[in-house]
């Protein structure tokens, strides 16, 4: 990676109203990664990207792009850079050729180049069995990599995707994130959105939006060894008894459930962490078997919004 | 820069042929209402239905019945027998007019100061009114030199279409209203359909810039609008005898400009709508006065001064003016320099609304 980062934002703040959609965010994201923004939806993800690629004009707090000010210099950075939009934002009623011809023509390339370049990605994201075949037709993964495809024909140095994985079936996703992976061994810089933790697990860096704001910044791994709890996972047979029991325990921080299993987050100073829950359970009459594990990116969320929320439940609006 | 435009046109063009409803509309709008307008309406009302109460009944009002039905103007269905059943009929919608022969017709006829007989005019319709009120001029039969001279005092001779057809004064001015509709909608459309799908979001991080969008954008539709131009002169020759007398290239000119503007206009809509449904309605809202104040329909110079001023906002008054003048009078465009200035006002005043309202920017 190397020194300048591919983009600086400071104090980057958007308003819609009287509503704050982003707020005060301070961002330094390096060059060749995958920068992960972790949130739920209406946490400012997309409204963020917006403003790093020009399409909204921040309230207040300045960013730079690649070294260019935004929105100031925001054509020059347009070829520079690859976007790809939360929403299919291709042609339905163009096939997968038109489509990529059409947009490597806005992009300038000459004819040849437009040949070459269709010839490799259609190659590369699998697409040679569907390019006579109009966008509307087309499946859910199949949209996504040609979208992937058109993002990337004029070789961006920075790729912003929004979201690019919320249509498609989770085997397209592994495929996507193999050619994110790719994308990156050349250089290019990605910022990628998802509210998905498998997803952002596998960024190099990752912020965590919540209402707006970066609640915390890191690789994945230092987040979750930093997080300022100590979890202990409970699995019961009667999940609600076990959280009942719980409830208004001092130490412990929060509960979220995660499938069939109850995540406490409990106070880092606590001494035997899993022996305190279990007593609290025991004296409750709960069977459970209570394990300390390490924290997951879920946990990091739900300690980094204030140990509020679970990131998988709907958030409720501000 | 021109490739951009020329890829945006490229896409266009490809969306369009796709696009059944629409190529179709293109096509079908100027058929539907050519035949429409040129079959149905007619100004030169004929064969109103009318009904007599002859209590006269002695040779005079009797030929003076007829020489009513010779005006062809009227054509008389079963006679009532008294004027109440008159009333009923028109009000049940039988007859439109009414005439009623007084017992002593003979004596008032020779009575210039009393009218001889009476017409009764159904004045809930258009039109029949004033038509009717020709019938009033219908002389009494000439007998032994007894009775008013019938020579009317002026003689009526109707320049450029001297057949009086209605179809001539129409189909040009279909032009008009057919691009009016068309070109406004098209464009409104094309640009708010790629807003509510999504496609401007991505269009607008690419290196395109909007000038170039938008010219790409519309220049396939002048050449729609030149086509649905030929198209209507071509039916309007073929099927109603419409003449061309001026020179095809100044009304080709006139055209051009009008559908220039049409098309800023559908852009300016296109900045204000968000959805393509609002588009429609907007454009709707814009076709209605178009219709019936740019002196398609009704003459410009019979309406109230603030409707006149409207009109002078809506592009279809001028492109009227120009289009009447050179298909119909002949003229050439140098001698129509005031609508064509007035056009050529309207178009730059609205490029200015819609550039300065389009923005490559979602806020």
């Amino acid at each position: 990676m190397s020194a300048t980062p591919a983009i600086v934002a400071v104090g980057l703040t958007r308003r819609f109203g009287k509503v704050t959609a982003v707020d005060h965010v301070d961002l330094s994201i390096p060059r060749a990664g995958i920068y992960g923004f972790l949130g739920p939806n209406g946490s400012g993800k997309s409204t963020t990207i917006r403003m790093l690629c020009g399409l909204l004009e921040p309230s207040s707090g300045t960013v730079e792009v690649l070294g260019h000010v935004m929105p100031r210099d925001a054509e020059q950075l347009r070829r520079r850079l690859g976007y790809m939009t939360q929403r299919f934002s291709l042609w339905d009623d163009l096939n997968a050729r038109e489509n990529l011809e059409f947009m490597a023509r806005i992009f300038g390339l000459d004819s040849a180049q437009r040949r070459e370049r269709i010839a490799e990605l259609s190659d590369e994201y699998d697409l040679a069995g569907v390019m006579k075949q109009r966008a509307g037709t087309m499946s859910g993964g199949q949209r996504q990599r040609l979208a992937l495809a058109a993002a990337t024909l004029h070789r961006p140095e920075l790729l912003l995707l929004d979201e690019p994985t919320s249509a498609v079936d989770p085997q397209s996703r592994r495929d996507f994130w193999e050619s994110l992976f790719a994308l990156v061994q050349r250089g290019t810089t990605i910022l990628v959105s998802t509210h998905y933790m498998d997803e952002a697990e596998r960024c190099h860096r990752l912020a965590i939006l919540a209402e707006g704001r970066l609640v915390a910044e890191g690789t994945p791994r230092s987040l979750m060894c930093d997080i300022p709890a100590t979890v202990v996972e409970i699995e019961a047979e009667d999940v609600s008894a076990s959280r009942s029991a719980l409830a208004g325990d001092a130490r412990i921080l929060s509960i979220a459930q995660l499938g069939t299993r109850l995540h406490a987050l409990l106070d880092r100073d606590t001494p035997e962490p899993a022996a305190h829950v279990k007593t609290r359970l025991a004296t409750a009459g709960v069977v459970a078997h209570v394990e300390h594990v390490p924290a997951s990116l879920e946990d990091v969320f739900v300690a980094a919004t204030g140990f509020r929320h679970s990131p998988l439940e709907p958030r409720p609006r501000a | 820069m021109l490739e951009r435009i020329v890829a945006v046109m490229v896409k266009e063009v490809r969306q369009l042929g796709r696009d059944r409803l629409t190529f179709g509309m293109i096509v079908g709008i100027p058929l539907m209402q050519m035949l429409l307008f040129g079959y149905a309406i007619n100004f030169d009302v004929r064969d109103l239905r009318a009904a007599v109460v002859d209590e006269a009944r002695t040779s005079l009002s009797r030929e003076y019945i007829a020489a009513l039905e010779a005006s062809g103007v009227v054509r008389f269905v079963a006679p009532s027998a008294g004027v109440p059943e008159l009333q009923r009929r028109m009000s049940a919608g039988e007859i439109s007019i009414g005439i009623h022969i007084p017992r002593d017709f003979e004596r008032r006829a020779l009575d210039r100061s009393r009218p001889a007989a009476q017409l009764l005019v159904d004045g809930s319709e258009p039109m029949v009114d004033g038509v009717a009120r020709g019938l009033t001029a219908v002389p009494l039969p000439r007998r032994d030199g007894q009775y008013a001279s019938a020579v009317p005092l002026l003689e009526l001779r109707t320049e450029y279409n001297p057949e009086r057809r209605t179809a001539v004064q129409i189909v040009p001015a279909l032009i008009g209203v057919i691009l009016n509709m068309t070109m406004m909608i098209f464009t409104a459309a094309a640009v708010v359909r790629e807003r509510e799908r999504g496609n401007l979001e991505l269009l607008i991080t690419t290196p395109i810039r909007s000038a170039e969008l938008m010219a790409g954008k519309l220049l396939p539709y002048v050449g729609i609008g030149l086509v649905q131009v030929t198209l209507v002169l071509t039916v309007g020759s073929l099927l109603f005898d419409v003449p061309v007398n001026g020179r095809l290239l100044d009304l080709y000119l006139a055209a051009l400009l009008f559908i220039a503007s049409t098309l800023t206009l559908g852009l300016v809509i296109s900045t204000l709508a968000r959805t393509q449904f609002q588009a429609f309605q907007l454009a709707f809202f814009i076709m209605l006065p178009s219709i019936l104040l740019s002196g398609f329909m009704f003459p410009f110079d019979g309406m109230p001064r603030p409707a006149q001023w409207l009109a002078q906002v809506l592009p279809l008054t001028h492109f009227n003016e120009l289009v009447r003048g050179i298909v119909l009078r002949g003229a050439p465009l140098a001698d129509l320099s005031r609508p064509a200035m007035k056009l050529l006002v309207f178009l730059v005043l609205a490029l200015a609304i819609a550039t300065m309202r389009f923005r490559k920017r979602l806020d």
